[in-house]
């Protein structure tokens, strides 16, 4: 690591961080603490956006990091923090596969995202190419998170990690989106929670729980 | 001008109708701006029939020939289905299954719907494109669950779930597509993103990137088409909804879709120079067609068996796309028409026949023809339209993917044909059951808008006659377009 920058070592350090925060969402099953989780991943996040913007000396960069901070560091969390009280669902039941297995299938993830990432990385110029791998590995962790999870909150925040996950992808292959897609994605996302909030009520009113195995009676044979 | 009308129609009614969408006129205003959508749409076209293509708002949004008939047609069956859905939604009320509050969402979410589909359409960056699709979901999945079963519920929360994570990995396909687009047309481009722009210099984008792009692109709006084995959530989402949005998902949503894969086939395939991404189209379309020819058989909802009529359709036109040349993307192109307009005809006279019956599944619906043979005559002769018979447009459409296939792709011609066959077993020993024998119907609270099902039939049986010659050139040109020689 020697004549590495020091901001630069520090952006490689957020996207190492944002690696492991994906694994704790991985195993963590309380679903405050996972909500905590995805605001932590928002704010390094916003400080990765904010080193860029200072490194690169473009000023759009600015803008994405203070929409970062107010949807991922502070509205989104605020939003699931309240709906978690207002429905009173604290922690997610029994995974679908044993922590080990799911660790081990994280494992293996991070590596093909390495392996797929490189022919990309090879090409990039940006300051951070390293971390396109990292970037996927947190979209397919956040992939996995979501597939053995019941309980719909879980499935939720697994979703908007996958989104910082591309957040960060596009950030590190090419400094972000133009400007317009950007807002346009970060409008989506928030009334995208909206919509769930909404529905989440509906589901609770149907069959007081947010427990996912309510929802499997729609298969084929019907 | 017509552009913006076109896009803010739609967008009025929903922050009207979002308002007042459950007063006693609501129903006539939601037609009303569908008509003017309609209308705006129809002036444009006339526009790009003289003038050749348009560019409007800074280059965001424009029109080629290979959209805009596909604006009029989402203009047109939005529309169609907005009369349809005036005395259905009335006898929904009636029969004490949605109330005022959901009227109003269901009505304002309509509008909405529409108007992110024609941005969709129109609009020149693949970055809005995206954004769009995603908005379709959003306005969408209210709907499906707006009658609050368990069911729907269910149906709604796969169809945000599997859509919205289809659709991330597209947005990762659209970032690696504007990572290889920066290092051709210079970094920081607000440009990089415009779709006229990337297809100017498709040959010098990096094809290693590209691929990797395009495998993304292609899984994130395939789940939207409803491409096996992506397709679970469609017949849920389209049984469980009211039935007008059953009729414009299938009708009009995956055609949408399915418009935005081929715009990123052709930069990849451009950049690519390879049959990798004609492949990938193929595989999928074949698969998504067998699968849903045989799931055809287990189904005892009426609204789901046409559901998987339409995975099957959009798996035969997703192969013609995959096939390529002048012919197959012309036949594809048809297919896509006529699909759109027979599939939302069939749902209009499913939804009226299930009203009736006061059941969706196949057993309960009986005899129609005996107490409303409009609505029966509908049902079957759009069913028979649907199943490729001659001399409906699915026919003609079908008849050239079937002979092109026999030409370029001759192994995958009994596929398809048998394929075709168990489809046409399933789904017509079943409607034929529900159209005759005893009645078990009773008498709707309004007249029910049966205009709909035999104006698009109309159109479809015309198309399967004789298509007008501007129309033929519409499809040529968008053909050329779209790299088809």
């Amino acid at each position: 690591m020697t004549g590495m920058p020091f901001d630069l070592q520090l952006l490689n350090a957020c996207a190492a961080l944002l690696l492991l925060l994906s694994f704790a969402m991985l195993s963590q099953r309380r679903i405050v603490s996972l909500v905590n989780l995805l605001a932590l991943q928002g704010a390094l996040l916003f400080v990765a956006t904010l080193l860029l913007a200072w490194r690169t000396g473009q000023n759009h960069l600015y803008l994405s990091a203070a929409l970062t901070l107010a949807l991922k560091v502070i509205l989104l969390p605020w939003l699931l923090h309240r709906m978690i009280r207002r429905l009173e669902v604290y922690w997610d039941t029994e995974t679908m596969l044993n922590p080990a297995s799911t660790m081990l299938a994280g494992v293996v993830t991070v590596v093909f995202a390495f392996g797929l990432a490189q022919p990309i990385a090879a090409l990039a110029n940006t300051a951070m190419r390293n971390a396109i791998g990292i970037a996927v590995a947190v979209i397919l962790l956040a992939f996995i998170t979501m597939i053995t999870r019941r309980k719909a909150m879980s499935q939720v925040v697994g979703f908007l990690s996958m989104e910082n996950g591309l957040f960060f992808g596009a950030m590190s292959a090419t400094y972000g989106m133009p400007m317009i897609v950007e807002l346009g994605v970060a409008l989506d996302v928030l009334v995208a929670m909206l919509v769930l909030g909404v529905f989440f009520f509906q589901i609770r009113e149907q069959f007081d729980s947010l427990d996912l195995h309510h929802l499997e009676s729609l298969r084929e044979d019907r | 001008m017509e552009f913006a009308v076109l896009l803010l129609a739609p967008l009025m009614g929903a922050i009207v109708l979002g308002f007042y969408g459950a007063r006693r006129w609501a129903p006539e205003a939601n037609v009303g701006f569908s008509l003017g959508t309609f209308l705006a749409a129809c002036v444009l076209t006339a526009r790009v029939l003289r003038e050749g293509n348009v560019i409007a708002a800074n280059e965001q949004f424009f029109i080629d020939p290979f959209n805009v008939f596909l604006v009029v047609l989402t203009a047109f069956v939005g529309f169609t289905t907005a009369v349809f859905s005036r005395p259905y939604m009335r006898i929904e009320t009636e029969h004490g299954r949605i109330g005022r509050g959901r009227l109003r969402l269901y009505h304002s979410m309509y509008q909405l719907f529409m108007a992110t589909m024609l941005v969709a359409l129109t609009t020149n960056n693949l970055g809005l494109l995206w954004v769009a699709m995603e908005a379709a979901t959003l306005s969408t999945v209210l709907l499906v669950t707006l009658y609050r079963t368990p069911a729907s519920l269910e149906a709604g929360w796969k169809y945000f779930i599997l859509c919205g994570v289809g659709i991330a990995q597209a947005l990762f396909g659209t970032i690696l597509l504007y990572f290889a687009a920066e290092r051709v047309l210079g970094a920081h481009g607000v440009d990089a993103l415009l779709w006229t722009h990337l297809v100017a210099v498709k040959t010098e984008l990096e094809p290693r990137v590209l691929s990797i792009a395009f495998v993304f692109l292609l899984v994130g709006y395939g789940t939207k088409v409803g491409l096996a084995p992506l397709h679970n959530w469609l017949p849920d989402a389209h049984a469980e909804g009211p039935t007008p949005i059953s009729a414009v998902l299938s009708g009009l949503l995956l055609n949408v879709a399915i418009y935005a894969v081929i715009r990123c086939k052709v930069l990849v395939e451009g950049s690519l120079q390879s049959q990798l991404p004609s492949d990938m189209l193929m595989g999928f379309g074949l698969l998504s067609v067998v699968l849903a020819a045989f799931f055809l058989w287990r189904q005892r909802d009426i609204k789901r068996l046409f559901a998987y009529s339409s995975i099957e359709h959009m798996g035969i036109v997703t192969f013609a796309f995959g096939m390529g040349g002048a012919v197959a993307t012309f036949a594809a192109l048809l297919h896509m028409t006529v699909h759109s307009l027979t599939k939302s005809a069939i749902f209009f006279a499913v939804g009226h026949a299930a009203q009736k019956a006061g059941s969706q599944r196949i057993e309960d619906i009986r005899g129609l023809i005996t107490l409303n043979p409009t609505i029966g005559w509908g049902l079957m002769i759009g069913t028979l339209a649907i199943l490729g018979l001659p001399p409906f447009g699915v026919f003609a459409s079908e008849f050239l993917i079937l002979t092109t296939a026999m030409r370029q792709q001759p192994w995958a011609t009994p596929i398809l044909l048998l394929a075709l066959g168990v489809a046409f077993a399933a789904i017509f020993s079943r409607v034929q059951s529900m159209v005759f024998g005893e009645t078990t119907a009773r008498r709707l609270p309004h007249q029910p808008a049966l205009l709909p099902v035999f104006a698009h039939l109309a159109i479809v049986l015309v198309l399967g006659l004789y298509i007008p010659p501007y129309l033929a050139d519409w499809y040529r040109a968008a053909a050329r377009l779209i790299g088809g020689g």
